[in-house]
């Protein structure tokens, strides 16, 4: 390696990418368009669930247990149909995702002391929604029952479980979606800007004629990726302070440590793609195997949506060999968690054995000869 | 001193096909030396190999010393290489692609004023300095090559036909440059299509299918063939053409408008018999005159020796 020869490639391609409205759009424009789309986009709290009551008994006691769903905050009452009849219709243009019944006797039945049933029906072709709508109105009428017996009786219920949420304390999913979310895009963003770098320069003959200077290839390689780390950790500090400002994620850990770690995925991503780009000599296909080669493993197998521990073994293992697993542990770790290197050295040990692995193949996969 | 360069049976293979087929010859210091052929011939191939970006399937050579199939990144120090696809990048100024290839070079920064000066001076790109050299012209992109070629003064220049594509008077600009560069020392090895730019070389190869059936002086070549080439201007071009060609003392006829250059098989004795059979067939001969044979018509007296050779 050269110092002067490393610069001179650092250079020059520093200028081509100012010069590219393409690649800058790619290196800036991108990755905050994919955090906003996805940050947003991907949600699982349900709330305002749209929902009808039928009201058949009409009484005080039934006002009061649609009250109990209307000031939950998870319901929005927004139709209040005469007729049973009515409510298929509803369900079916979507209008409302649960609908309440409440039978005539409803009042009686509890005047009684004996069993009042409520019909509750649940649009189940979004399956997830309907589930956490169950729970949510299971939830209500139980609160709803015990204040009843309790009201009659003074009855204390001898176990009650006084549950706390560590690290994401309200449970929005926005919290944990976002950290996750940063490790996720880089993974991509990183290898698609290597990819086109020296397949860029076989396809347009500039190759050629830097292979026949003195440049040593490790000063090509290095060089090149010099301002692409310059702009991955560029992109990863805007993602955080958008993060931080825009979907009020928290920031608990030491933003050092997370900048270290950064570094390390970066050179990896970075360096694979290269490596892509060296072995194929095709900005098309480079790009088409830089995406396929990130995107879906970076969203299925990195621990960002679905839980890696209840994967099957099989799939278990293959997550190992994602990168962006082990950063989106870090950045889950350090936002949310505030951990240390004491537990996320792991992490960082394999990061380091995939920056070391992407390195090598981009320096051994690229030569300056013509075949 | 050894040669410049030495080529010992430098062959390149391309799957089934030979490029390049056991070339042997040696290059001059100070030469200003061409290798001329028709496309596909193996100038470019070879040129590469040179250059040490094309390995060899056999054979080696040796530029300033160094072989290029043991040490190709040792050869690049000596050379400077001008491939025939503009290399430059289009999206950095004519300023920034030659301090590109200054960094590449490590040449000191005090060396560069004087340098760029005579860059400048030889090849005019001064006031473009600023412009991106995608958006120079074509001749002035094989300048700007050119260049960026010779800012570390190379001992050994090879272009892969720079005056392709390129309009006439940046073409008569890009010999003056290569001449001045022989005047100063370099050894130049130049591939060209064009046989009256072989002409200007001090000597030439002709390539025909991988091979270089000749290494001499462009003016030697042409006397091979002194006294064997007439043009003949008769009442009746094409049947006289067609008749001179089954003649056994005629070695070819080809036809320029009306008249019919004709090379004999051996000496200018060969004519008369040829002009008779003319005759008998009442064809009128109105013209005829020895001329000077064309680097052209040697090199098409080569080709189809070596074509009738092959079958």
């Amino acid at each position: 390696m050269n110092p002067t020869r490393l610069w001179a490639i650092a250079r020059k391609e520093a200028i081509q990418l100012r010069r590219d409205p393409r690649s800058l759009i790619m290196a800036f424009l991108l990755p905050v368009a994919l955090l906003l789309f996805f940050g947003y986009a991907i949600s699982y709290d349900v709330n305002n669930i749209e929902m009808a009551v039928v009201d058949e008994s009409g009484s005080e006691r039934s006002r009061a247990l649609v009250h109990a769903f209307e000031s939950s905050g998870y319901f929005d009452i927004v139709e209040y149909p005469a007729r049973y009849a009515d409510v298929d219709d509803l369900l079916q243009r979507a209008k409302v995702r649960v609908v309440m019944v409440i039978p005539p006797r409803f009042d009686r039945e509890l005047a009684a002391g004996r069993d009042a049933a409520v019909q509750l029906l649940l649009d189940g072709s979004d399956a997830n929604t309907a589930t956490i709508a169950q729970n949510y109105a299971a939830a209500i009428v139980i609160r709803y029952s015990s204040d009843v017996l309790l009201h009659a009786r003074r009855f204390v219920l001898p176990v009650e479980a006084e549950t706390r949420v560590w690290y994401n304390e309200t449970l929005e999913s926005r919290n944990m979606i976002v950290p996750g979310l940063v490790a996720v895009i880089m993974s991509i963003i990183a290898a698609m800007l290597t990819a086109l770098t020296i397949a860029r320069e076989w396809e347009r003959g500039t190759m050629e004629q830097l292979a026949a200077t003195p440049v040593h290839r490790l000063d090509v390689v290095i060089g090149k990726l010099l301002p692409y780390v310059g702009i991955g950790l560029f992109d990863v500090a805007l993602a955080i302070v958008a993060g931080l400002l825009i979907f009020g994620v928290p920031l608990r850990g030491n933003i050092l440590l997370l900048a270290g770690l950064t570094l390390l995925f970066l050179l990896g991503a970075l360096s694979f793609g290269m490596f892509i780009s060296a072995a194929v000599k095709s900005q098309v296909l480079a790009t088409q195997v830089a995406i396929q080669t990130t995107y879906l493993p970076a969203i299925l197998l990195s621990g960002f949506i679905f839980s890696i521990s209840t994967m099957p073994i099989a799939l278990r293992a293959v997550t190992y060999a994602v990168p962006a697993r082990y950063y989106v542990t870090v950045t889950k770790g350090i936002f949310l968690k505030g951990v240390g290197p004491e537990v996320l050295w792991v992490e960082a040990l394999a990061m380091i054995i995939f920056a070391a692995a992407g390195l090598t193949l981009a320096i051994r996969s690229f030569r300056k000869e013509l075949e | 001193m050894g040669p410049a360069v030495s080529l010992v049976g430098l062959t390149r293979d391309f799957a089934e096909l030979r490029a390049v087929d056991e070339l042997t010859f040696d290059v001059v210091p100070g030469e200003l030396f061409g290798i001329v052929g028709p496309d596909g011939a193996g100038k470019t191939t070879t040129l590469r190999m040179l250059a040490g970006v094309l390995r060899p399937t056999a054979g080696d050579a040796l530029v300033a010393g160094v072989s290029i199939a043991r040490n190709p990144e040792g050869v690049k120090h000596h050379i400077a290489y001008m491939s025939q696809r503009f290399g430059l990048y289009t999206d950095l100024t004519v300023r920034e692609n030659i301090e590109f290839y200054a960094d590449l070079y490590q040449i000191p920064r005090r060396e560069r004023p004087p340098r760029l000066e005579r860059l400048y001076a030889f090849s005019g790109l001064g006031p473009f300095e600023d412009r991106l050299a995608g958006q120079l012209s074509g001749g002035m992109k094989q300048k700007l090559g050119l260049c960026a070629a010779l800012i570390h003064e190379p001992d050994i220049l090879l272009l892969d036909e720079p005056t392709f594509g390129v309009d006439p008077i940046s073409r008569r600009d890009l010999w003056l440059i290569i001449h001045e560069m022989v005047a100063s020392g370099v050894t130049v090895i130049v591939s060209t299509a064009y046989l009256d730019e072989a002409e200007r070389c001090d000597r030439v190869a002709l390539f025909h299918k991988g091979r270089s059936e000749v290494v001499e002086r462009p003016d030697v070549l042409q006397q091979r063939l002194h006294d064997q080439v007439l043009a003949v201007r008769t009442d009746q071009p094409r049947r006289a053409r067609d008749l001179l060609r089954k003649h056994p003392a005629v070695r070819q006829a080809i036809l320029f408008g009306d008249v019919v250059h004709v090379t004999l098989a051996e000496s200018a004795a060969d004519w008369p018999p040829a002009r008779d059979h003319l005759t008998a067939h009442e064809i009128a001969l109105l013209e005829e005159r020895p001329i000077e044979p064309s680097l052209e018509d040697v090199f098409i007296d080569l080709v189809q020796g070596q074509e009738a050779g092959d079958a």
